[in-house]
């Protein structure tokens, strides 16, 4: 990383909602940076406000204590840089691939040019789906469904790319097929990424570093870079070093779900 | 294919000589079906077996009101309803069939305008809905039967009392279904729509309205049924035409068999509109329709 810009920054950040049952902690000085172009995964437990950080970077929420900056600004509203890939795809049943794809600017602007449709057929063919343009969602598989949604959040190039446990849904093998797409296509054109997920392979295998949460009110227990070199591989996670750091990862992440 | 089971247990009992697996590749390929015996191709076709039902049931219907000689005004035999629809001049049917079509259509429209902006307003605002929803309540709660001569008096003969009438009867299914579907996007899209800081009109024309077409269509099939009733309603408190008009008249004087017509024209109405609300959402939003029925 030449260049040690910061994208995001979380400062003191606490979340606190209030529910019919009273206030509900779920962060609580929450402190880190990700610098530009990292690829940062955050683990922890269900429950934990692995979302919130998300929702909160995206400018979707406002934090309750503490400051959220991205690209040394506070998020006071979302951002034209931020592209946001969800749990579920999401699509719209009603249109096809390409029409899926180029909604954020449809959505935005109230208007497609052949440009955005030219994107649209880029962005496409780079997540794999050329030949697709024309189908509809209900015709895709789960994974090719949420590639469709990667490629809407690219549509835009956004500079950051927010991930909310985007291939939890997914079948094994599917899983770790996106794994090394998401790797493919962030090496070909890098972004900064927040993969919030609650595998310890996956973090493992697609991160420079991983944050872990303790459980609610979720903190920042660990900041641990991730010891394997890239690109990676299917043989990336067996070498013994990574093998320790998956062991620590899990026990972090075990004696904090039996406290 | 849980509908076509039943058909498929009987094949088999029917063909000893074929397996329950072949007699199934039978219904996916066209040549093999068509050596079926005719009888049974028949069956498989959609809409013949309810009409033998119904066809059985006239049947009875016409022996047991002639063995027990029920008297017309009681149950009068189909063929006698037949004599009835025969004894008024078609031309006199069209006015009537007209007259209610037009007050159920237009009661129809008036519902689905003034209940979508009510429903974008219960979805999107909860004053709104604080607001409103308790009031709808209280509208779909009144009786309108009672008011119907109420109104009758306010806003005079003609077609508006009517249409308030079938208006009444007719909007509360829609404003439900509306609001239900235009909550029921997934919050996801709406993150995204807040993410892009689109207008919130475009929330609801892009996103939450076609979301709702489901709905709305479930909402609009219901209403569509009862814009009858509410034709037919008005008809009964004040009218000089229309079919409801022309059951209540028929039978009071006596004419049963005509009366029993009119009813019979009345369902046909219905069932056609209904239709026609099935085929809108067929042919225009096809990727609204539940899975299996595309």
């Amino acid at each position: 990383m030449s260049l040690a810009r910061n994208a995001i920054h979380f400062e003191g950040v606490g979340q606190t909602f209030l529910t019919g049952t009273g206030a509900l902690t779920a962060l609580d000085g929450v402190t880190f940076t990700i610098a530009q172009h990292e690829f940062i995964a955050v683990l922890g437990p269900s429950g934990c406000g692995k979302s919130t950080l998300l929702r909160l970077t995206a400018g979707l929420m406002k934090p309750s204590a503490g400051s959220v900056s991205v690209f040394g600004m506070p998020v006071a509203e979302p951002r034209d840089d931020v592209g946001i890939v969800f749990q579920k795809p999401t699509l719209l049943p009603w249109a096809n691939v390409e029409d899926n794809v180029v909604f954020p600017v449809r959505h935005k602007l109230g208007r497609v040019t052949a440009e955005d449709r030219d994107q649209a057929r880029r962005i496409i063919e780079t997540v794999g789906l050329s030949g697709f343009e024309k189908r509809h969602p209900s015709e895709l598989s789960g994974g090719m469904q949420q590639r469709v949604g990667i490629a809407r959040a690219l549509f835009l190039n956004p500079d950051i790319l927010l991930m909310d446990e985007p291939f939890s849904a997914l079948d094994a093998l599917t899983r770790d097929t996106m794994g090394f797409e998401l790797l493919r296509l962030w090496q070909a054109s890098p972004k900064t990424v927040l993969f919030i997920t609650h595998s310890i392979p996956e973090a493992a295998l697609l991160a420079d570093r991983v944050l872990v949460l303790s459980e609610r009110p979720g903190r920042v227990i660990a900041d641990l870079p991730v010891p394997a070199s890239r690109p990676r591989d299917e043989k990336s996670l067996s070498t013994p070093e990574m093998q320790d750091y998956e062991a620590h990862l899990r026990s972090l992440l075990i004696r904090k779900e039996a406290a | 294919m849980t509908a076509a089971d039943p058909q498929t247990a009987d094949t088999a009992t029917a063909n000893p000589g074929k397996s329950p697996e072949s007699s199934k590749a039978a219904q996916k390929h066209v040549p093999a079906r068509a050596r079926l015996p005719l009888s049974e191709r028949l069956l498989r076709t959609p809409a013949v077996l309810p009409l033998l039902t119904f066809l059985l049931l006239l049947i009875l219907w016409e022996l047991g009101t002639r063995i027990f000689s029920v008297p017309a005004y009681v149950l009068p035999a189909p063929s006698r309803i037949v004599l009835g629809f025969e004894s008024v001049p078609v031309s006199r049917w069209v006015e009537h069939v007209w007259a209610t079509l037009r007050v159920a259509l237009l009661g129809y429209a008036v519902s689905f305008v003034i209940s979508l902006p009510i429903a974008v307003g219960l979805a999107k605002s909860r004053l709104m809905s604080g607001a409103l929803y308790p009031l709808l309540v209280v509208i779909q709660s009144v009786p309108v039967v009672a008011v119907a001569p109420i109104i009758i008096v306010v806003l005079g003969t003609g077609d508006a009392p009517r249409v308030v009438i079938t208006f009444m009867i007719s909007f509360f299914p829609l404003v439900v279904s509306m609001t239900t579907g235009l909550a029921a996007t997934p919050p996801e899209l709406i993150e995204l729509s807040r993410s892009l800081r689109a207008p919130t009109f475009r929330e609801i024309t892009q996103i939450r309205l076609p979301y709702a077409t489901p709905y709305i269509f479930s909402g609009m099939k219901i209403s569509i049924t009862l814009s009858v009733i509410g034709a037919v309603v008005s008809e009964f408190v004040a009218a000089e035409k229309g079919i409801g008009y022309f059951i209540q008249f028929s039978t009071s004087m006596f004419r049963l068999p005509q009366a029993w017509a009119g009813l019979v024209i009345l369902v046909a109405m219905s069932l056609v509109l209904f239709q026609l609300v099935s085929l809108t959402q067929r042919v225009f939003f096809p990727w609204s329709l539940p899975k299996g029925q595309k």
